[in-house]
């Protein structure tokens, strides 16, 4: 039994810039972090360990550049029992569709597993697509913005999805994908022996001849996505405000609603 | 100031330093105001494993080594000395049993307080002995197979928080200071109680109480070495401890450093950032000069200890009086630097100010370092002729 979170390494703030001829980011000379809502699935899978009495054998995955090691090397120093990075230039300009792909293959390969935890979004894309992606590409129940892990056993899942009003209560056959939102836990810090054998740890290596995938499915080519412009939605005005006693201001909002022709 | 730290002691100092901003700086204020212990940041502490890098390995440490215990208390200083102390009390109780218990004292007690379990505590000081080391009043009678304590201790940290202490006693008046002996005392033992909490002006977060033995029995086997070797395991101790608080000294004054600075780089005063001003200038170098100055020595003394010295009691003392005395005007500053708002609870550099103070009183007053300094300088010079 495995249970496998999903990572990526992002820049250690919103505001990162784009290249503007390639419409992608500018990763130089921002310091690199695990995406923080990835960091409470991390958190998450160490703590079902704990619950299921170390038996499922903890997996962090990650798909990047050689330096994501990092990333997979602090989540080992958490307590994490292996990490995987696949890695090769062939998966270089992937998408999310092709992302999703890729990781599916992986999580494939890396056989026995019972449940595939990511972080609901990563901070810098924010497209929240590629945990659902490998959902379907795996042929797995999936579940989103998961609050809670109320109960888990070898068959199924019990878990709280939370929604805008409320949360809903979900009972998922094994294996599924769950994202998570930060309402699960509080991340641990890493321990001085975790960070020492992290330090030591061998970290398996994949590419694209391990993973047994079309070729035309990955990277740029298998990236149907073309961005055309990134920007931020201009943030909300502020409105108008109506002060005085409530009477007074239910009268202006009326004749102010009515006068716009909204009611 | 770059001191070729080693990967390891990089990463202590690193992890240290994320729960210090993390952890700590965040709720410093409320355990300040409330003197509530902070059991859930010395639960944090522990599972970084940094109760681990004061014990040896064969008593499931990660090495006893000063300079790491330097470095962890400094970081954490810099955010909360009563904190901090909290954690490096812990350290002092366990320096005599490293240093004098036999292996089977060790086993007993090392791995608990190695992994976080149980903190520890030091108990010397008494109403009427404080740096008269041989005024103890505390007695320890041999009757059987059982050690009877009676007597109060006072001031001491981590009383009634620790699980184990080293409690010095007197076993024969007669000889004055070489008639205390030191002994493990456990938390529970009946006779064993503990008076009230002291209100102190600085360090809130950590507690201080009395320990009050009253017919207390304890086993034979707690005795530390034998007989009459009490002050002999004390002044080793603070030996061993002293960089200890010269680090908590480094890390407070480090943390009222930085808060300084950075505001005198926000406060404009006739239109100029007061950073720009050479008043303010002056203060911030040589702030900056003696924590860097407290610090290499506090590291050398250290280093000095992990490399085997025998004797460093010269070397401790000056740390421990020089970065004391550097935490104290480097806060003193800092206050007058953030000026009015320097002076208000909303800003923390008047809590790091109070916490200061005690860096010059405790583990042996400033005074005392100094005759310490004084008589090693002029033994040495007489031994060498």
């Amino acid at each position: 039994m495995k249970i496998i979170v999903l990572i990526k390494q992002v820049p250690d703030t919103t505001n990162v810039s784009i290249n503007p001829d390639t419409n992608t980011l500018m990763r130089e000379g921002v310091e690199s972090i695990i995406n923080p809502f990835d960091m409470y699935a991390i958190e998450e899978a160490l703590r079902l360990k704990e619950r299921l009495n170390g038996e499922p054998e903890t997996v962090v995955l990650s798909m990047g550049p050689p330096q994501v090691e990092t990333a997979l090397r602090e989540a080992l120093s958490m307590g994490i029992d292996k990490a995987v990075l696949l890695t090769d230039r062939k998966f270089a300009g992937s998408d999310t569709l092709a992302t999703s792909y890729t990781l599916a293959a992986a999580i494939k390969k890396l056989d026995d597993y019972s449940l595939v935890l990511c972080g609901k979004q990563a901070i810098d894309g924010d497209t929240a697509q590629v945990g659902p992606g490998v959902a379907t590409w795996l042929d797995l129940p999936i579940a989103t913005y998961i609050r809670k892990i109320e109960e888990i056993d070898k068959e199924k899942i019990l878990v709280e999805r939370l929604m805008d009003m409320g949360y809903d209560r979900i009972s998922l056959k094994l294996p599924a994908l769950l994202t998570v939102v930060k309402e699960l836990n509080e991340p641990r810090l890493p321990s001085l022996r975790g960070k020492l054998k992290a330090k030591k740890a061998e970290i398996i290596n994949w590419g694209f001849e391990d993973l047994g995938i079309e070729e035309d499915m990955i990277g740029l080519d298998g990236s149907p996505t073309y961005v055309v412009k990134i920007f931020s939605p201009p943030p909300k005005q502020g409105g108008e405000k109506f002060h005085g006693n409530p009477e007074d201001s239910a009268k202006k909002i009326f004749e102010y609603l009515t006068s716009t022709k909204i009611i | 100031m770059d001191y070729y730290l080693t990967e390891e002691e990089q990463m202590i100092k690193e992890l240290a330093a994320q729960i210090a901003d993390e952890k700590i700086v965040p709720v410093r204020a409320k355990f300040d105001e409330s003197g509530e212990f902070p059991w859930d940041i010395i639960k944090v502490i522990a599972d970084a494993d940094l109760f681990r890098i004061f014990i040896p390995e064969e008593y499931e440490g990660m090495g006893d080594r000063a300079m790491s215990l330097a470095l962890v208390t400094e970081e954490l200083s810099r955010a909360c000395a009563g904190v901090s102390v909290s954690y490096a009390a812990s350290a002092l109780g366990a320096i005599p049993i490293i240093l004098y218990a036999n292996d089977e004292q060790k086993k007993r007690f090392l791995p608990r307080i190695a992994s976080g379990k149980s903190l520890a505590a030091f108990a010397l000081t008494e109403s009427n002995a404080g740096s008269d080391a041989g005024a103890i009043q505390t007695t320890a009678k041999l009757d059987g197979n059982e050690y009877v304590l009676n007597g109060t201790k006072q001031w001491i940290t981590n009383g009634g928080e620790a699980e184990v202490y080293t409690v010095i006693a007197m076993t024969d008046k007669s000889r004055g200071a070489r008639g205390v002996s030191a002994f493990i005392v456990e938390k529970g033992t009946p006779g064993f109680d503990f008076g009230k909490k002291e209100d102190k002006l600085g360090i809130r977060a950590s507690t201080t109480r009395e320990l009050i033995f009253n017919d207390c029995r304890i086993p034979k086997e707690n005795l530390l070495k034998r007989e009459g070797f009490g002050f002999i395991v004390a002044m080793k101790t603070f030996d061993k401890s002293r960089p200890g608080v010269a680090a908590q000294a480094v890390g407070i004054a480090e943390g009222a450093f930085r808060e300084a600075l950075k505001y005198s780089k926000e406060r404009e005063q006739f239109g100029n950032l007061i950073s720009s001003f050479q008043g303010i200038q002056f203060m911030l170098a040589d702030m900056g000069t003696q924590i860097e100055a407290a610090r290499a020595l506090t590291y050398a003394a250290a280093r000095m200890i992990d490399k085997g010295a025998k004797n460093y009691k010269k070397e401790a003392a000056m740390a421990k009086l020089f970065a004391s005395d550097v935490a104290m005007k480097v806060t003193v500053d800092a206050v007058q630097i953030l000026g009015g708002y320097g002076y208000m609870k909303e800003y923390p550099v008047e809590k790091m100010m109070r916490d200061a103070k005690i860096t010059q009183i405790y583990e042996g007053t400033n005074q005392i370092q100094r005759l310490v300094i004084a008589s090693e300088l002029i033994r040495e010079t007489v031994s060498k002729k």
